[in-house]
């Protein structure tokens, strides 16, 4: 592996219990140390190269969650952190909840749990500094460029209705 | 000549937050006149899950309303349902849960104290509390098995027996939290930079505190003697505590109280240690629940009642939480009308708000 630059984490609650992001902040706290790797929990999605999501995602989460993914430059990652964030977990039956982070923008780690172990997160993080350095690579060589959050509802549309945007417009050319 | 007026959105996405809450600031020059919260970013619906999950299941989604107090929140759920169905625990069972129910408060203050010093920019400070958390979290991971999420409680005692003499190595090792956070009070209460930033900030009246029906810690931080605890459930009629209060009403007599009541809560925890009786930590149920209870129980972050509404099936037919955040969000509210913007972030922290108890 190859990582030249320090990636920065950014983390966001999809609709978690709260859980799982205590535990996404101990990882960056003394006992776990993240941050001994270079890697800092950042609060600005322009700096962030790594997202960790926790939680699934609920109706009025969904925009936000997307928007965060799509301010984010590439390359990026995001980190599906915790059973709910997976698939929807012990809400999954729950009405306002859609499912888990990958109903609303594209997931490259999940990392499973309840909560998720900081010792799990780890290891998420380091798998996803992988990924990173591979879409690196690609993308100086211009053969990648990250979905953005509409064009991943369009991709998915076919099989998960309810991810298609409030407005409508990617549903139409399922 | 009055300011220009502009609204500064606050969140959901925000450093200081570890969850989602939107706050609109209105605002003239650098004062806050106005502060219109929403909420619902949270919000999944967990009460609507008792027609999915049966009775006993539904331990496991109290917990999961919130991850800090989630002991909490599976012993009110739980205290409801052993008061319908007319159980009463063992006394070991007893005394155990509010061994758990202590540290979790602790873990929960704590917790509190990182966030606080983030918000007023102290970072360093913030790694030695979850430095220091990190060994409450240990203590009950040796005794439950999880750092966050424990499903040790069930209805009619709990799920394991903790031994002995893991409950007697808490002893020690409480002790070192208690020095630790000693030598963080130090910082907190009289470093000179800190408290320029918590002394004076967001006072809120006794009057007001009553008014608004405040809670927790807040509510004592305002000068009221007001702690459920003291309405005796679990084991805490048989240990010695006291309520703590202080008369300031601001954010440095928020983070007082706080500081205190880890003291207190390692206290109650020795006691409990001391006085383990020992006996069974089931008693066996049968049937199903059938009749309505509510109960009130002290979170860390103040009052949560329960209600519970049954009818002799497998399924209950209605689960309600009111969660101590709910109730103070109308003194933040309060609080944050004339205070600088960049007082906000430490305002909001005050309240140890827990967004995902509040939105379920
Ligand atoms: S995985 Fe468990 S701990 Fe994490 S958000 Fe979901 S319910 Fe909470």
């Amino acid at each position: 592996m190859r990582i030249s630059k320090s990636p920065w984490l950014l983390h966001y609650d999809g609709s978690s219990c709260n859980g799982c992001d205590i535990e996404v902040l101990a990882t960056t706290a003394p006992r776990f140390d993240i941050e001994r790797f270079g890697i800092i929990n950042t609060g600005n999605p322009r700096h962030a190269d790594i997202f960790l999501c926790t939680g699934g995602v609920n109706s009025q989460n969904q925009d936000v969650v997307r928007q965060i993914y799509d301010q984010m430059p590439d390359p990026k990652v995001v980190l599906a952190c915790g059973i709910c964030a997976c698939d929807g977990g012990i809400f999954k039956d729950c009405y306002n909840i859609l499912g888990g982070t990958d109903t609303v923008i594209p997931v490259d780690v999940y990392v499973p749990g309840c909560a998720v172990r900081p010792e799990a997160l780890i290891d998420g993080v380091v798998k996803a500094l992988k990924i990173l350095d591979e879409k690196n690579e690609k993308m100086k060589r211009g053969e990648y460029r990250s979905l953005t959050s509409s064009e991943y509802a369009a991709k998915i549309n076919g099989d998960v209705k309810e991810a298609g945007d409030s407005e409508g417009e990617e549903k139409t050319d399922a | 000549m009055a300011a220009k007026r502009s609204v500064i959105p606050f969140g959901p996405q925000h450093p200081v937050l570890p969850e989602p809450i939107h706050i609109d600031l209105i605002t003239e020059d650098e004062k806050v006149v106005e502060a219109v919260p929403s909420i619902g970013f949270v919000h999944r619906g967990l009460e609507q899950l008792v027609t999915k999950k049966d009775f006993g299941e539904m331990v496991y989604v109290a917990e999961r309303i919130c991850g800090i107090c989630s002991f909490g929140h599976g012993y009110g759920y739980v205290k409801t349902i052993e008061h319908i169905m007319g159980i009463e625990p063992t006394d070991r069972a007893r005394y155990i849960r509010t061994l758990l129910f202590e540290l979790s408060r602790m873990h929960s203050h704590i917790l509190w104290l990182g966030l606080m010093a983030d918000a007023f920019g102290f970072e360093s400070l913030f790694m030695e509390t979850w430095r220091l958390r990190e060994k409450i979290l240990d203590m009950l991971e040796s005794a439950t098995g999880g750092r966050v999420i424990f499903s040790i409680i069930r209805i009619g005692g709990l799920r394991k027996d903790v031994p002995d003499d893991i409950l007697k190595g808490f002893i020690p090792e409480l002790e070192k939290v208690v020095e630790g956070i000693k030598s963080c009070e130090k910082v907190f209460l009289s470093d000179p930079a800190v408290l320029s930033r918590l002394k004076g900030v967001g006072y809120l009246s006794k009057e007001d505190a009553i008014n608004l029906g405040c809670e927790g810690p807040f509510l004592r931080a305002s000068g009221v003697d007001w702690d459920n605890r003291m309405r005796g459930y679990a084991a805490y009629p048989s240990v010695d505590f006291d309520i703590i209060t202080s008369n300031d009403g601001d954010s440095y007599a928020r983070c007082y109280v706080r500081i205190q009541e880890i003291y207190q809560s390692a206290a109650i925890i020795r006691q409990c240690i001391e006085k383990m009786p020992q006996e069974g930590i089931y008693v066996p149920i049968k049937g199903f629940p059938n009749g309505e209870h509510m109960t009130v129980i002290e979170q860390p972050r103040g009052g949560a009642c329960y209600y519970v509404q049954a009818s002799g099936k497998k399924f209950i037919e209605r689960m309600r939480v009111r969660t101590p955040t709910f109730a103070n969000i109308p003194a933040l509210v309060k609080t944050l009308q004339g205070c600088d913007v960049s007082d906000v972030p430490i305002l909001v922290v005050t309240i140890d708000p827990c967004i995902s108890c509040t939105e379920r």
